[in-house]
């Protein structure tokens, strides 16, 4: 994943300025950044829910074009999670889990099927198969909504401040799903507030503010001997003294 | 009240249910297919086509019933179109129906998030697929008690059929009133009838209706 000098503006407001990115494959990035300064947005432009003003992402060595009629083939190599967990409320949680790798990936649906138990008995919510999203907590069904974006295999998952709507102790039990899949390799891109966990998932920090990279390095670096001043006041409003 | 005259006008109100229910639900089968069309080009904002739909539904929504099958009725054959009462009672209904149908269905869809299409298309659906497989059946469960509301709405409104003189139910009343003065028979015939029409409607609308609630949000 290669994000090349992009930009994104609303309006007059810049949200994102003339910023780079790349993700090796297995690579856990995690970007932290104070509200509004373009993290979640990045994400989005990732995938091109956003249109990007200029600039490019390429994956894989291709370049992701938001018009190109491809799209939705690129997209399946990219999984998003998203904040509010975005499960489809008309649809039982197996049923969440089959759809896109059915009617996408032309997948057998009973293999999707057995493929969605296993993931889902992994995540300990193999007995939620047949409720309705609304059935579950915010925490299960964040658990549900990543089992969904592994569903259809993708080379890179974006997640967005996935555990910002939870309960404390619900994070936990997010989180220790995400760390699972950072020990097993997977790319992955996170945008989170979650500083505690981000040490200790993440390959690489990142600090955005006003939609630039600030800092970024090795978590250990970034945390314990922070070069810039913005990126010491920010982690410095997360302890209270 | 004389109970030999209501079982002697049985039949006759019989047959009228029947012609009612008939035209009625060939109707309402229309308006839905009508709701449907309107409805997507409007939330699809289809240039021209929207405008269309749009222009359509504020003019029938604000009509009356009666208004529209005097001009269906009786402006068709003038156009050149000859029509039959029945087909222009199904017509009426259909098109009436298709406004209110069309303007259940179009909030419906705007009350689906965009963020379901986000996620669905974020998973690899194309838009087509994202609105066939996410927004549609959701906007259709959001639909269900404004869509039952319609329905007996619209069955409700076959009473002014008896204007284009079919002989449904009210055409059935007001004649056998007209030949035997036997008006309190003939009007508790009517509403008897109205209501065995009515209330399975009603009913199975209500279970339906739970059942979409609960499937949304579980109450």
């Amino acid at each position: 994943m290669n994000i090349n000098g992009i930009s994104k503006k609303y309006g007059d407001l810049v949200v994102l300025d003339n910023l780079s990115l790349k993700v090796k494959s297995g690579e856990v990035v995690v970007i932290v950044g104070p509200s509004g300064c373009g993290k979640s947005t990045l994400l989005r432009c990732i995938n091109a829910l956003e249109i990007i003003d200029d600039g490019e992402v390429a994956l894989d060595g291709k370049a992701i074009n938001p018009h190109d009629k491809k799209l939705s083939k690129v997209r399946e190599k990219i999984g998003m999670v998203f904040q509010s967990y975005e499960l489809f409320p008309h649809k039982t949680i197996l049923q969440n889990l089959v759809l896109a790798p059915v009617r996408v990936k032309k997948m057998n649906r009973k293999e999707a099927e057995k493929e969605a138990l296993h993931l889902l008995e992994r995540v300990g919510l193999l007995s939620k198969k047949d409720n309705y999203p609304r059935q579950l907590s915010g925490g299960q069904k964040q658990r549900v909504a990543i089992v969904r974006a592994l569903m259809m295999n993708p080379e890179i998952l974006l997640m967005d401040e996935i555990t910002a709507a939870l309960d404390p102790e619900m994070v936990r039990e997010v989180l220790e799903v995400v760390l699972d899949l950072a020990k097993e390799g997977r790319t992955m891109i996170i945008v989170t507030h979650e500083l505690q966990f981000a040490k200790a998932a993440a390959d690489r920090m990142v600090f955005i503010d006003g939609g630039r990279i600030i800092e970024e390095g090795e978590p250990k670096e970034f945390f314990e001997n922070p070069k810039t001043e913005r990126l010491k006041k920010f982690l410095h409003s997360f302890t209270y003294e | 009240m004389n109970v030999d005259v209501l079982i002697s006008y049985f039949p006759r109100y019989a047959e009228a249910f029947l012609l009612t229910l008939r035209i009625g639900w060939l109707g309402i089968l229309l308006s839905a297919a009508i709701g449907i069309v309107s409805a997507f080009t409007m939330y699809f904002k289809l240039p021209v086509l929207s405008r269309i739909a749009g222009a359509y539904v504020e003019i029938f929504r604000n009509t009356p019933l009666l208004v529209q099958l005097f001009f269906v009725y009786f402006g068709m054959p003038k156009l050149g179109f000859a029509i039959s009462a029945e087909t222009c009672g199904i017509v009426g209904i259909g098109l009436l129906g298709g406004s209110y149908m069309s303007e259940a269905l179009r909030s419906s869809l705007n009350a689906v998030p965009a963020s379901q299409a986000e996620s669905a298309e974020a998973l690899g659906m194309t838009h087509f697929q994202a609105f066939w497989l996410v927004i549609f059946p959701e906007a259709l469960v959001l639909s269900v008690p404004a869509v039952v509301a319609n329905v007996i709405f619209l069955l409700k409104e076959t009473s002014v059929f008896s204007a284009i003189s079919l002989m449904d139910l009210m055409f059935t009343a007001k004649d056998l009133i007209g030949l035997y003065y036997d008006t309190t028979e003939a009007l508790f015939m009517l509403v008897v009838f109205y209501i065995i029409m009515l209330v399975p409607v009603s009913a199975a609308g209500s279970v339906l209706e739970r059942k979409a609630r609960h499937k949304m949000f579980g109450e």
